[in-house]
């Protein structure tokens, strides 16, 4: 497993060269940030330090190099817009954006996995087709809109929940979150759920499908037909086998979670990574956009490798050392 | 027990009353974009330097119309034709209770043009200036050559402890160690992305603001903003949608406030090149750039009906525009008024220019950077269209756009014909809209760095560049006027409308509408 480990690493290492090529360039040829960063009183000379000051004067290519010779350092090269180091601001919006991923990803899971069983097991009761019905909504109402409608009813409209921002933090076992804390629960309810929606609807949708398909299997049968438990068979034989397909997704989609929550979080006014990163995008802060993908691609990597290993933890058929990848 | 009951009433209406509003002094305001630091000189941009506004003060001061007022500086003059004096104000004390000095001041003008990383800092404003200590509470600024703008100009940047300042870097401000300020407010958090929190300033030697405590919170996206203040979550939003504006007039909890602005959103259009790449004869060939004709540039602002573009697309809310700066700025001419919408004039102008059937041209513009800009620019393509001009539109992000607008063709030259653009007046006067649009570019001397269109009028020169050096207020006002209607005359621009802004306040509370567009807690008030 150690060397699957290490051959995925380095196989790793060359998707994130090719992908800081193509965004390096994909990004330099838009635009020019000088614009989007002097004050327009500044006269042709204040213009042009700007432009020597952040290195845009000299050929693309020469750009690159420098970039990646501090990259191999660990400097992803700093902010125009923050003149701070871009690894650190990320890093810094990074608690924010895995606090709601991790709640999405926890709703995903609690909700979308029994709701699921129940529509596989009972397909034809009135409270599976209205799960069925629901879950078409949630993967097809743009989440932008859903925000929007969220913050109109819950926070406007019923006063109950605060319509923006980020709560409270507390420290609990050494990590500082808003998960801890009342006020920062209230804060996140609507922006995981606006997040985890779509999720809870492929999980739903994934769970049915996977379990309909095992309810007919012999093994099933034969476990009945010995006269287990309902319970047991349901929890033990059945889920384990449907949760793969299940994980698979949820490990992938949790990536899409942290690195494209940029909707949720500029409804939300969520200080995370995804805001961060749409600000950047506007006001052309270079170094933080290549800076944030490089990150995110990292992200996936490891969020498959972690994925793969569960699968032989599941599966004990899997062998990941046997496996020419 | 009933007398008991009365107490009791009386006692959790106090509480009530006092939880609810009567002594709460705090306030929360969801602004429309992010400042990025603390340190004032770090980066020139309107959010950072009305954000520095809160914690620190400026030797010259702006009220809410940009005019001056005594900041850090009790008075000032010009004592000789390249001197101005500053007299400092005595007894004002940094928050950290040292003495604020003339030794503070000369620190400043050091710092505020080399601060490591900053993306663009306060040159514009600096450089060519000397500060001299002559004593503890008298500066002398220098100049090579006589500098009228001289307050303006000092009005633009925060003066910082040179204690402090001295070893500081910009993370020092921004981890509050450094954000030592004169200002009326005392840092107090900063959390990046979601909130700047101050407390009063109990020693401020100027008028105290009302708050305690004040709680700024970028809220970028606008529905979101909107929501926020109705549902309460904050005091007061800045730059509300224009869309929304009849919504929140209905809202019996919320009030708004109005202002013009120093900004002009007006066109520009392409005086300089025989051949213009977005102007094309009617079948699409080449065609001699008729926008060089003063004939065809009066029929596109006759064709253009500002009464149309103010109450459709803007909603009621700009003011219709004739020259540089809406009424009552410095330099302003009184004899300039909208052109007025005359489409058979226009086609007259252009058969007298020769172009009787028109021409095609395309107009671009940004649609991310002045509100409602993309409908503009369509509201116009149709106007134009309606009398032979056949106009099609471009929009496209401001990160691309001003590039391309300002050096994106052959030789960094303008990429376009036909652009609109919108100029935000940021010393308070007609100078600065005059010396970078409407005066001939000429980048060895800094002028006319904005002049997309590449206007040039020797005789608008020579009047812009006499106002620049006439320390006479009078005179220099003449000046300034003279300029703009002969630009105006020649249509080197053609203005659309001022804008103006919205706040929303819940009720109670009234924003002091600011020209320069800015936000600040000290201009909040309760009615």
């Amino acid at each position: 497993m150690t060397a699957f480990a290490i051959r995925r690493l380095m196989q790793s290492a060359i998707v994130v060269l090719v992908m800081s090529v193509i965004v390096f360039f994909g990004v330099n040829i838009v635009g020019d940030p000088v614009d989007m960063l002097i004050n327009p009183e500044a006269d042709q000379e204040d213009i042009e330090i700007a432009i020597r000051a952040l290195g845009l004067d000299k050929p693309i290519g020469e750009q690159y190099l420098f970039f990646l010779k501090n990259a191999f350092s660990g400097n992803l090269g700093k902010s125009f817009i923050f003149g701070e180091p871009a690894l650190q601001l990320i890093l810094q919006r990074m608690p924010a954006t895995m606090e709601l991923a991790l709640a999405a990803l926890f709703m995903a899971i609690v909700l979308g996995i029994p709701l699921g069983l129940y529509a596989g097991l009972r397909p034809h009761s009135p409270f599976s087709r209205i799960t069925m019905a629901t879950s078409i909504l949630g993967f097809s109402l743009p989440t932008f809109w859903v925000g929007l409608m969220m913050i109109m009813v819950f926070a406007v409209m019923l006063g109950w929940l605060p319509s923006t921002g980020r709560g409270d933090e507390a420290t609990f076992l050494g990590v500082t979150s808003s998960l801890f804390t009342m006020n920062g629960l209230s804060h996140m309810v609507m922006p995981a759920l606006n997040l985890a929606l779509l999720k809870i609807s492929l999980v739903i949708r994934l769970t049915r499908a996977g379990t309909r398909e095992a309810v007919l299997q012999d093994y099933i049968k034969f476990a009945r037909a010995k006269g287990l438990r309902q319970s047991r068979i349901i929890f033990v034989h059945l889920l384990k086998n449907i949760l793969i397909p299940v994980i698979t997704v949820l490990g992938l989609e949790f990536g899409g979670l942290i690195a494209f929550s940029v909707v949720t979080e500029t409804i939300f006014a969520w200080p995370g990574m995804g805001k961060l990163l749409i600000d950047s995008i506007q006001q052309l802060d270079r170094p933080v956009i290549v800076a944030y993908l490089i990150i995110i691609v990292l992200i996936f990597v490891v969020l498959n490798l972690i994925v793969d290993i569960m699968y032989s933890v599941l599966d004990p058929r899997v062998r990941l050392g046997d496996r020419k990848a | 027990m009933s007398r008991f009951r009365i107490v009791l009433a009386v006692a959790v209406a106090a509480m009530v009353a006092f939880s609810t509003g009567a002594f709460a002094k705090s306030i929360k305001i969801g602004l429309a974009s992010e400042p990025t630091s603390i340190d004032p000189h770090f980066h020139n941009l309107s959010p950072n330097n009305a954000l520095a506004r809160h914690i620190f003060d400026r030797l010259v001061h702006t009220d809410s119309n940009q005019k001056l007022v005594p900041g850090l500086a009790e008075s000032w003059k010009a004592v000789d034709d390249t001197t101005w004096e500053f007299k400092l104000r005595k007894g004002v004390k940094w928050h950290d209770g040292s003495p604020f000095t003339a030794d503070d001041v000369v620190f400043t003008f050091g710092r505020a043009v080399s601060v490591p990383n900053s993306p663009s800092g306060f040159g514009t404003y600096i450089k060519g200036k000397t500060a001299v200590k002559v004593d503890d509470f008298t500066v002398h600024i220098k100049t090579a050559k006589p500098y009228p703008l001289m307050p303006n100009d000092i009005s633009t940047f925060s003066i910082v402890s040179k204690k402090y300042g001295a070893t500081a870097k910009t993370e020092d401000y921004n981890s509050g160690k450094a954000a030592i300020g004169t200002g009326p407010f005392k840092f107090k958090e900063y959390v990046p992305g979601d909130r700047f929190v101050f407390v009063r300033n109990e020693d401020y030697w100027g008028k105290k603001p009302e708050w305690d405590t004040v709680t700024l919170k970028p809220i970028k996206s606008p529905p979101s903003r909107v929501a926020a203040m109705l549902a309460g979550d904050v005091d007061m939003i800045a730059q509300v949608p224009t869309i929304d504006i009849e919504r929140l007039k209905k809202e019996p909890k919320l009030s708004l406030s109005q202002g013009v602005s120093n900004r002009v959103i007006y066109l520009h259009l392409d005086h300089q090149r025989d051949n213009s790449p977005f102007v094309k004869a009617k079948d699409g060939g080449d065609i001699k750039n008729p926008l060089k004709d003063v004939r065809v540039r009066r029929a596109i602002s006759k064709a253009i009906n500002r009464d149309a573009i103010v109450d459709r697309v803007m909603e009621g809310i700009a003011i219709k525009a004739g020259q540089l700066l809406p009424e009552g700025f410095f330099g302003v001419s009184p004899n300039l008024k909208p052109v007025a919408y005359d489409p058979e004039g226009a086609k007259k102008l252009l058969a007298e220019a020769g172009v009787p059937d028109g021409f095609k041209l395309t107009i671009h513009g940004p649609n991310d950077r002045y509100i409602n800009d993309a409908k503009i620019v369509e509201a116009i393509a149709q106007m134009l269209t309606r009398i032979g001009i056949k106009t099609e539109v471009v929009t496209m992000p401001r990160s691309v756009y001003f590039k391309r607008a300002s050096r994106g063709g052959p030789d960094k030259t303008p990429e376009f014909s036909f652009i609109l653009v919108g100029w935000g007046a940021g010393s308070g006067e007609a100078s600065s809209p005059l010396k970078s649009l409407i005066h001939t570019y000429d980048k060895s001397r800094g002028f006319g760095a904005s002049n997309r269109g590449r206007y040039s009028n020797s005789q608008v020169d020579k009047l812009i560049e006499d106002a620049l050096a006439t320390v006479d207020d009078a005179k220099r006002q003449d000046l300034l006027a003279k300029a703009t209607e002969i630009a105006i005359g020649d249509v080197a621009i053609i203005p659309l409308h001022y804008q103006v802004n919205t706040w929303a306040t819940r009720k109670g509370l009234k924003y002091r509408a600011r020209t320069d567009e800015a936000t600040v807690a000290m201009d909040v008030v309760s009615e």
